[in-house]
């Protein structure tokens, strides 16, 4: 497999917001401004990373009967660091995200890829697709972050565009959530086909 | 490839084992680095919060240290046996000068509302601020500028009847619109950190 291809993977063919629609919870919960939605795919894409790159390692020492286990355990620790250093470094950031950040050892794109790519790839690729499905995730959570922001509150990674106003508050809610998701993984899935038929 | 694990116990026992160990080693390593500055900024939180409500703010944001405050915690328990953490504020000349009183109230719309509520010496409320919310986004969580000093449901310039209650309780508040839930909430609080503060300074 060729470099290229994985990051291809990660940032469109196989994106896990738009293709794969795995994490949901984490996308809907924190996209209520792009800045938490950004920063929760960012916190997501370094735990990918450093579990793919340490899973792709131990790959030969864990035996296939304990492996869930095992990387569950390996996840959960490089989340709890992430929890750790938000806490201490950006404590406001961690407020808002605070009850996702734990969430994020269940969240099935991590366990995912350590079982689907990790678990049988070299420690490079590995580590590329870790990176490059984080980068997908953040992207995807980024974009219906500022859609949602845009149309909720008028506000553009907090900056008021239209001054003074309040913006749908639907759009803020779940039910926005639902909505904006919906909208979005229809329009990228159309884009894609048609890029798909071209080639 | 180098070759498998056999999943003998053995060998699931050692990988386990193993992994568990470093996890915890490398856990242990960074608690270690972080456990302070989170202190910290939980200390620092605290600190803007009374400074804020005591309007002990320059400018430029700079916490001015004219004012020295004492903590006393564990003031007094609420029913919940949630604690209310009262800041006795004093000026240079130790004349009692305020109170910075931290309560909560657990029915939030989301969850526990958590503020900080600044009394001056005649025990007006001189300023608010939330601590910890989980209200919704547009509504409830406007909580944070609507009843300050000009804000439409003012609860430091005009003067109310005690307790504190929204208008659709029979009290004269105006609650935020759509967030009647957790209007009562701040207000419980409110109400909840003047009748503590009263109880400590009476002692």
């Amino acid at each position: 497999m060729k470099a290229k291809d994985i990051i291809k993977n990660g940032l469109i063919k196989e994106n896990p917001t738009w293709v794969l629609i795995l994490g949901m919870c984490p996308t809907l919960a924190t996209t209520t401004s792009a800045i938490n939605g950004m920063m929760m795919g960012l916190a997501t894409t370094f735990v990918l990373l450093m579990s793919n790159i340490v899973i792709s390692l131990l790959k030969s020492v864990i035996p296939d009967k304990v492996r869930i286990p095992a990387f569950i355990v390996i996840i959960a620790t490089f989340v709890t660091i992430v929890q750790m250093v938000m806490q201490a470094f950006m404590p406001d950031m961690y407020e808002t995200l605070g009850l996702f950040i734990p969430l994020i050892v269940v969240n099935c794109i991590v366990l995912g890829r350590a079982e689907a790519f990790a678990s049988k790839n070299s420690v490079g690729h590995s580590a590329l697709d870790g990176l490059f499905m984080g980068l997908g995730f953040t992207w995807a959570l980024t974009l219906l972050g500022m859609v949602r922001e845009l149309l909720g509150t008028g506000c553009f990674f907090g900056i008021s565009l239209i001054g003074g106003a309040d913006g749908m508050l639907l759009m803020i809610l779940p039910a926005g959530g639902f909505l904006c998701l919906g909208f979005l993984m229809a329009l990228i899935n159309h884009l894609r086909s048609r890029n798909v038929k071209k080639a | 490839m180098a070759k498998k694990a056999q999943s003998t116990l053995v060998n699931m026992l050692l990988s386990l084992t193993a992994i568990a160990l470093v996890a915890a080693a490398a856990l242990a390593l960074m608690n270690a680095v972080t456990e302070e500055p989170i202190q910290v900024a939980k200390e620092n939180k605290v600190k803007k919060a009374i400074a804020d409500v005591l309007q002990q703010v320059d400018e430029n944001g700079q916490v001015t240290e004219s004012i020295k405050y004492e903590t006393l915690k564990d003031t007094a328990v609420d029913v919940n046996g949630e604690s209310v953490v009262c800041h006795i504020a004093y000026t240079a000349d130790g004349e009692y000068a305020g109170a910075a009183v931290e309560t909560s109230d657990p029915n939030g719309f989301g969850g526990p509302l958590k503020v900080m509520v600044g009394f001056d010496k005649d025990g007006n409320v001189y300023g608010y601020s939330i601590l910890e919310s989980n209200e919704t986004p547009g509504l409830g969580a406007k909580a944070g500028d609507w009843f300050v000093k000009g804000g439409k449901g003012d609860i430091v310039s005009v003067e109310h009847a005690r307790p504190l209650t929204v208008k659709k309780d029979g009290g004269d508040v105006d609650a935020i619109t759509g967030s009647t839930i957790t209007s009562r909430a701040f207000l419980r609080s409110v109400n909840k950190a003047y009748t503590n503060l009263q109880s400590v300074l009476n002692k």
